[in-house]
């Protein structure tokens, strides 16, 4: 089948961008997105014209380095899936469609359709894992795990941090993967000592990042790839103002 | 070069332990004046990362990708092994320990492995301490797989996603680290080459993915930790950015390279469509506990798989290995696949693909019951393929998957290079001519958590290192190596793609150092490579410069080192007259197929060393050893 794209080109990030149109031609329906524009790439290579840029590695849906926004949508239109798991098949011949980077004041665009979004990186550090140091853990059974709080615990950690839930908000927030984190944690045992502590320090960060505030859209849920519920983002916000309530406590305890 | 494998002398259980107590420390206050740089952060860089930071060495963490947590390590699905025995099904350290050896068919070093059989243990437990969300039965006990090439139920799991959440764990604690300051971190940085100082790895020169940006780093040590280079076949289950950069810089400045021929072919992919494609997709062998594998009985037969009647097909996985079945290991797997398929029994457009079937499990289990085990892969099969695997049989044909091969290390992880460590699947170590399933992320988090804090220890502690900056002399050589290199690939004035030469060598490596390989094939091989490697040099077309955000220039000096390291894969290969494991030259095989070791004249690791431009490489042997267990035929029968 034969394509128009409009692909935002931006040389850098402190130069204007624009949508530029291509022919994307004898497009194989079984082609995923992504190697629909390798070829395209490989045609503007050919004609010494500067290929589009766009961050992608493991192409299996799950290492979260794919994204952009394909005709409005985060990851385009098929529901659940990552870019690189999108298929042509879900596009007809003659079809126009739109290619542009996350769009969200904390995600700068590096090039292309590539964004920064070492944002994510900065809310986890601020307390998104377990100060477990290595060598002294007791032995795995001696953790007993329910079963409906393991797999729960499991839902919230499919996050796989692509930042569609960012890209998809009209606030820009990040409460999805915020909450996907701090519940991933929140449900086990092992996340208890620092619980309340993380999601205060979690949702601090993500606000001094510059992320916008959760208003029940649900365009994050519908966009995501891994289709993380916000119940996850009730249950931070549960959390949040329960540990706003009585960390005093155990700040003054500390 | 001088290959000292440092093996302890003490008994097989004992070597570790002894060898932990024998090894030097640095005082906890001496720490923080140390350095360490730590390129990769998947399951084994950020792991040591991590653990080397909590000791109180200042770390520096470098990865191509714009956060340490999408290393490819977050792409494996199945499990983890570990020696827990908690199914009470005869599990035990010495039993992993020996599955490992013999799946690695007696071409990996006994001391190694025993260790890492004797820390799989600890793993589970660090990774449960740090929130890792394994699977668990109602009890709220851990729950366990099995996988190919065992008969015991020792595979920890995280739905299809254990690779993730092992990762996630890893940098979840890497960010903690950076967090107090001791881990400084270097995303979207690529390695381009190492510095070595008086015989010493001292240190590296990196390129700012962003800027353009070259710079140097000095340390007291440096750990490589960068993956496999299965991408040289340019199809493969590798992410796309995965390279052999770090450890073929490496390796060019005095590291031996260990076994670069073994690559194993894995058996479960989604089968090659068409010409565009980018790469190839794994779907987790635990599928293979639950699904049968079968090709039609007569050659040529077109019909759709309902219409074959179950006594005209072939489920020649269990015919011919009838205690493993489909459990078989990987090569052989993988190997059986590729004769139905060469006898033209293959099923699919291209018929090069077998049938994965669920019937008789979604029978017995329910659309339910498989949906809980493997619903995600379910779907991802479905979403690539169009087709519906409850209502029809996958296809699958093998596809490169990871490389055994690697730098060559001690048994403290160092290479022939005082001062370099190589970690994880960089590494030659632990799998020998073969790795099992669910045995890599074993190896990335046993060396990262609870091998190298020691080991670096012991280096740092017994080393008199000199004082040097990033304005040595030799940090200056090397830094100007790397920007002209960069320019002589910008200034080719040629037409051709770096993509499309990368396919042409793909091809080759493929055709005549893949699944089988040959001595006419891998002679042509040599010959062709070195034409491929000229033409890329005089041929290949970067756009754009160096100052800026330019994937053509990343994949042009990571193709320009596949080009290389290709022919010292064949040159390996050719060498290696037996057949073990993943490397089956077709020349030396028994009678019914199946490998055939030559251990009088084999038995050893082919550890080269760089012999300078234009000059072959040296082969040195490391020889292995083995007392504990017999150097026995490895059957599967």
């Amino acid at each position: 089948m034969n394509l128009t794209l409009y692909v935002w080109r931006q040389p850098n990030a402190k130069s204007e961008g624009k949508m530029v149109r291509y022919e994307s031609k004898n497009v194989n329906p079984d082609m995923s997105f992504l190697e629909m524009l390798d070829v395209v790439n490989e045609e503007l290579i050919a004609k010494q014209q500067d290929p589009i840029a766009f961050d992608h590695d493991c192409r299996e849906g799950i290492c979260g380095t794919c994204g952009m926004m394909i005709n409005g949508v985060a990851h385009g239109p098929k529901k659940g899936t990552s870019a690189c798991q999108l298929h042509m098949r879900e596009f007809k011949d003659g079809d126009t469609i739109y290619i542009e980077p996350w769009r969200a004041s904390s995600f700068p665009v590096l090039k292309d359709l590539v964004v920064d979004r070492t944002a994510f990186d900065r809310i986890i550090r601020a307390g998104g894992y377990i100060s477990v140091s290595t060598g002294s853990a007791p032995d795995g059974n001696a953790i007993l795990i329910p079963k409906q709080n393991a797999d729960l615990s499991m839902d919230a950690a499919a996050c796989i941090g692509c930042g569609a839930c960012v890209a998809a908000c009209p606030n820009g927030s990040a409460m999805l993967f915020t909450a996907a984190k701090v519940s991933h944690l929140a449900l086990l045992p092992q996340g208890q000592p620092e619980r309340k502590r993380r999601v205060v320090d979690m949702v601090n960060a993500m606000d001094t990042e510059g992320f916008g505030t959760c208003t029940n859209h649900r365009e994050c849920e519908a966009a995501c790839p891994k289709e993380i519920s916000i119940q996850f983002i009730a249950r931070m916000n549960r959390d949040y103002l329960i540990a706003c309530l009585t960390r005093q406590e155990e700040s003054e305890t500390k | 070069m001088e290959l000292n494998s440092r093996i302890p002398s003490s008994p097989l259980e004992k070597k570790w332990e002894m060898h932990r107590f024998e090894m030097k420390l640095v005082n906890p206050a001496n720490k923080r004046k140390y350095q360490i740089i730590v390129v990769g952060t998947g399951l084994a860089g950020g792991s040591a990362a991590a653990s080397l930071a909590e000791l109180g060495y200042n770390v520096k963490a470098f990865c191509y990708q714009d956060s340490a947590r999408r290393a490819h390590s977050i792409a494996a699905q199945g499990g983890i092994n570990a020696a827990k025995n908690y199914q009470n099904d005869g599990d035990s350290i010495y039993r992993l320990f020996y599955d490992t050896i013999k799946g690695g068919d007696f071409r990996a070093r006994e001391a190694n492995v025993y260790r890492l059989a004797e820390i799989s243990v600890n793993i589970i437990d660090q990774c449960v301490a740090q929130g890792v969300p394994f699977a668990r039965e109602y009890s709220g006990y851990l729950a366990n797989r099995s996988f190919g090439g065992t008969q015991v139920s020792r595979t920890f799991y995280a739905r299809g996603q254990t690779g993730q959440q092992l990762l996630l764990g890893a940098y979840q604690a890497l960010m903690r680290q950076v967090q107090t300051g001791k881990v400084k971190m270097f995303p979207r940085t690529e390695m381009l080459d190492i510095v070595v100082i008086n015989g010493k790895a001292r240190g590296i020169v990196t390129r700012d993915m962003v800027t353009g940006k070259i710079q140097t780093h000095i340390a007291d040590a440096v750990i490589l930790a960068t993956g496999g280079y299965g991408n040289v076949f340019y199809l493969s289950t590798n992410a796309k950015g995965c390279n052999t950069t770090a450890i073929w810089r490496a390796y060019k400045r005095g590291a031996a390279f260990g076994n670069p021929c073994y690559t194993q072919i894995h058996p479960t992919c989604i089968p090659v469509t068409g010409e565009y494609q980018s790469k190839l997709t794994l779907m987790s062998e635990s599928l293979r506990n639950d699904g049968r594998i079968w090709v039609p009985k007569q050659k040529g037969d077109k019909r759709s798989c309902n219409q074959i009647p179950e006594e005209e097909r072939d489920y020649y996985l269990e015919r011919k290995y009838p205690s493993f079945g489909n459990l078989a290991p990987r090569d052989i797997a993988s190997r059986a696949a590729k004769e139905v398929c060469d006898e033209g029994r293959g099923v699919g457009e291209s018929g090069l693909g077998v049938y994965l079937d669920f019937a008789d499990a979604i029978k017995r289990l329910g659309d339910k019951g498989i949906e809980e085990r493997y619903g995600n892969l379910f779907e991802m099969y479905q979403r690539i393929t169009d087709e519906d695997p409850y209502k029809v049989p996958m296809r699958i044909y093998p596809a490169v998957h990871y490389t055994m091969g690697g730098l060559w290390v001690d048994y403290n992880l160092m290479t022939t290079i005082p001062g370099l460590f190589v970690l994880g699947e960089a590494n030659f170590s632990d799998h020998g001519a073969n790795r099992l399933g669910a045995s890599a992320l074993m190896q990335g988090l046993a060396d990262g958590y609870f091998i190298i804090p020691y080991t670096i220890g012991d280096y740092i502690a017994t080393t008199k290192l000199e004082a040097a900056d990033e304005s040595h002399p030799e940090c200056r050589q090397v830094q100007e190596e790397v920007t002209s290199r960069i320019q002589k690939l910008l200034d080719i004035p040629g037409k051709r793609s770096v993509d499309s030469v990368h396919r042409e060598l793909g091809k080759v490596m493929w055709d005549y150092c893949g699944m089988a390989r040959n001595r006419n094939g891998l002679e042509q091989a040599l010959k062709r490579i070195p034409e491929i490697r000229e033409e890329y040099w005089k041929s290949v077309n970067v756009l754009g410069s160096n100052e800026e955000v330019n994937q053509s220039l990343e994949k042009a000096g990571r193709v320009a080192d596949f080009l290389e390291l290709a022919e010292l894969m064949c040159l390996d290969a050719l060498e290696r007259n037996e057949s073990c494991g993943g490397h089956f030259r077709e020349e030396y095989q028994t009678a019914e197929g199946e490998t055939l070791r030559d251990d009088q004249n084999y038995c050893h690791v082919a550890a080269w060393e760089y012999g300078g431009p234009d000059r072959k490489p040296v082969l040195h042997k490391e020889l292995l050893n083995f007392e504990s267990v017999h150097l026995t035929q490895r059957s599967y029968k």
